[in-house]
């Protein structure tokens, strides 16, 4: 199991390197902001851990990972999608 | 795992690449982050625990009901920060948003870290270092982002060095690193919980010692760099708690994270390590001898209505915007202005440095939310080649973006880097408050050329002065 993980993980520094190559400087804030709401999957950590959370500081520790988690997912999306509305071509009567 | 399960989990992967891949094209990024969202959610409904148990398929106990309650409130604090926050602001909330990301990394990681240690299954050497890992780079990038929150809401701005500071570092890193080989051997010894705490804690305050030094300027790169850090936690929380999805989305987020804080600092023509190490405003030396230089000159400055006729009877201008435009508030007057001059027939470009504002695109989100078009805005390698041939470059609070001096002198602290050649059009307008220097500390040798004159006041009345006195000619 190990291995196949590792392996997955290698393929997706590549994939990583490779997908952003070619990104205009005037969308590195936003792509900065949408990565950055991509690593809010730590939410499904915090879900995960508290799930099974035995002690109270255990579940008190979970549960501040929960909200951490759940806001850097929700406001990171959120905030990209701010930043990406007000992008568009044409002008507005 | 089942294969159903692993089948989603390639979904969710796909989708987050190609979420990420379209975030870097203007026409499609709204979509693109849409389609991770959607990746998001997907992997949400269908999470799975590492024993391989559906998650929502348990009994509801009193966890789940905190589970419930933490979501809903960092959904509104999300939704609050996400939404209140002002335009100009932006920066500041994706370094929050990214500390809290690396505070729950942390702490995912410490309480499956404590609990394994107590537990019977043991701990394997790789799992106890990915664990180890998370807690020291999440913890390191929550308190490092709260530092850098702060710098760019105007707190203690200026680099904070001492003498010996990076060897202070060093060794806090090295304790911090020899704690945690002991405990990838140790880690179901009975002193194994009260060193670990030692080192979350070590984490904590070596990432504010490392973001300290560090001036308010060069917090985009400090951000990014966060960010990618967060996503390789995130990546070994994924290996510690045995959830796919959440390798692939860190590795994903550390990769072209890493690659966009390159990125940043080619544009600023500056390695990495010398944005990290190198304290950048504190060095004086280069600034005290421009000014030297300058003793005999001085500016001309000018008035409103006289840059208005300018501006009017102009072919081509080109606006530079800069950090002064986002602070005044001005993008909806600039954008009037530059609506008023297209109504005449003047071409007007905006040339955008990839790192003027606080963050790379800062500018570009403020213009589009006055609903400039982005064709409008040019970047600078695109611009750069043809300012000999515009009339007028207006500069609204940018400063060290135009500053010749990185290609004149030597001694410059921003030497190499390259700028918006904005001295080369036939005049230049300089929108500035005071003669104060701008983020780097250095005088700006366009201030004093013979083809600049400087418009003096707060931009967004300027430019209110400027859109009438337009309309009147």
């Amino acid at each position: 199991m190990d291995t196949n993980v590792l392996f997955i993980f290698i393929l997706a520094i590549f994939v990583g390197f490779e997908v952003i190559s070619k990104v205009p400087s005037m969308l590195h804030t936003p792509l900065m902001s949408g990565t950055n709401a991509i690593h809010g999957i730590i939410f499904f950590g915090g879900i995960l851990v508290l799930a099974d959370a035995a002690t109270p500081l255990a579940q008190a520790l979970g549960f501040i990972a929960v909200i951490f988690g759940s806001a850097n997912v929700f406001g990171g999306f959120m905030v990209t999608d701010r930043m990406l509305k007000m992008f568009r071509k044409k002008k507005q009567p | 795992m089942s294969s159903t399960v692993a089948l989603i989990i390639i979904g969710v992967a796909v989708l987050f690449i190609i979420g990420i891949k379209l975030l870097s094209s203007p026409k499609t990024a709204r979509i693109g982050n849409l389609i991770a969202a959607a990746g998001m959610l997907v992997a949400l409904i269908t999470l799975h625990k590492p024993t391989g148990d559906y998650v929502w398929s348990q009994g509801w106990t009193f966890n789940y009901t905190l589970i419930a309650i933490g979501t809903i409130i960092g959904l509104i604090i999300g939704a609050i920060g996400a939404y209140s926050v002002k335009m100009t602001a932006m920066p500041q909330m994706v370094a929050m948003f990214n500390g809290l990301g690396g505070g729950a990394a942390a702490l995912v990681a410490s309480l499956e870290f404590v609990r394994r240690s107590h537990s019977l299954e043991g701990i394997t050497a790789f799992i106890a270092g990915s664990m180890l890992f998370a807690t020291l780079i999440g913890s390191l990038s929550f308190s490092g982002s709260i530092i850098a929150y702060l710098k760019l809401e105007g707190k203690f701005e200026k680099p904070m060095t001492f003498p010996g500071q990076n060897i202070l570092n060093g060794l806090i890193l090295l304790v911090i690193l020899g704690l945690c080989g002991w405990l990838t051997m140790n880690a179901s010894g009975g002193n194994a919980t009260m060193a670990f705490i030692v080192m979350f804690l070590l984490a904590l305050f070596f990432g504010i010692a490392m973001v300290m030094p560090i001036g308010g300027a060069d917090m985009p790169v400090v951000i990014s760099l966060l960010n990618s850090f967060t996503g390789l936690a995130v990546a070994a929380d994924g290996f510690a708690i045995n959830n796919l999805a959440m390798v692939v989305a860190g590795t994903l987020v550390g990769s072209s994270g890493t690659l966009l804080t390159l990125l940043m600092c080619k544009a600023m023509n500056r390695p990495v390590t010398n944005v990290l190490f190198g304290a950048f405003g504190s060095s004086g030396g280069g600034g005290a001898a421009g000014a030297g230089d300058l003793a005999g000159k001085t500016v001309k400055p000018i008035q409103a209505d006289e840059v208005a006729l300018l501006l009017a009877y102009a072919q081509r201008v080109v606006i530079v915007p800069g950090y002064g435009m986002a602070v005044a508030q001005a993008q909806h007057s600039v954008r009037e202005l530059s609506d008023e001059l297209g109504k005449r027939g003047v071409e007007v470009q905006f040339a955008i440095h990839p790192v003027a504002g606080r963050m790379p695109g800062h500018m570009n989100v403020l213009l589009a939310e006055a609903n400039v078009p982005y064709d409008q805005l040019i970047e600078m390698e695109a611009i750069n080649p043809s300012m000999d041939r515009v009339d007028v470059c207006l500069v609204i609070g940018a400063n060290d973006v135009v500053n010749p001096a990185a290609r004149e002198e030597k001694s410059s602290p921003i030497y190499g880097m390259p700028i918006i050649e904005a001295d080369r059009c036939k005049t230049v307008i300089v929108m500035k408050r005071s003669m104060a220097a701008g983020f780097a500390g250095i005088e700006n040798h366009l201030f004093y050329k013979d083809n600049t004159r400087m418009l003096f006041g707060d931009a967004k009345a300027s430019l209110n002065a400027l859109v009438a006195a337009v309309k009147a000619s």
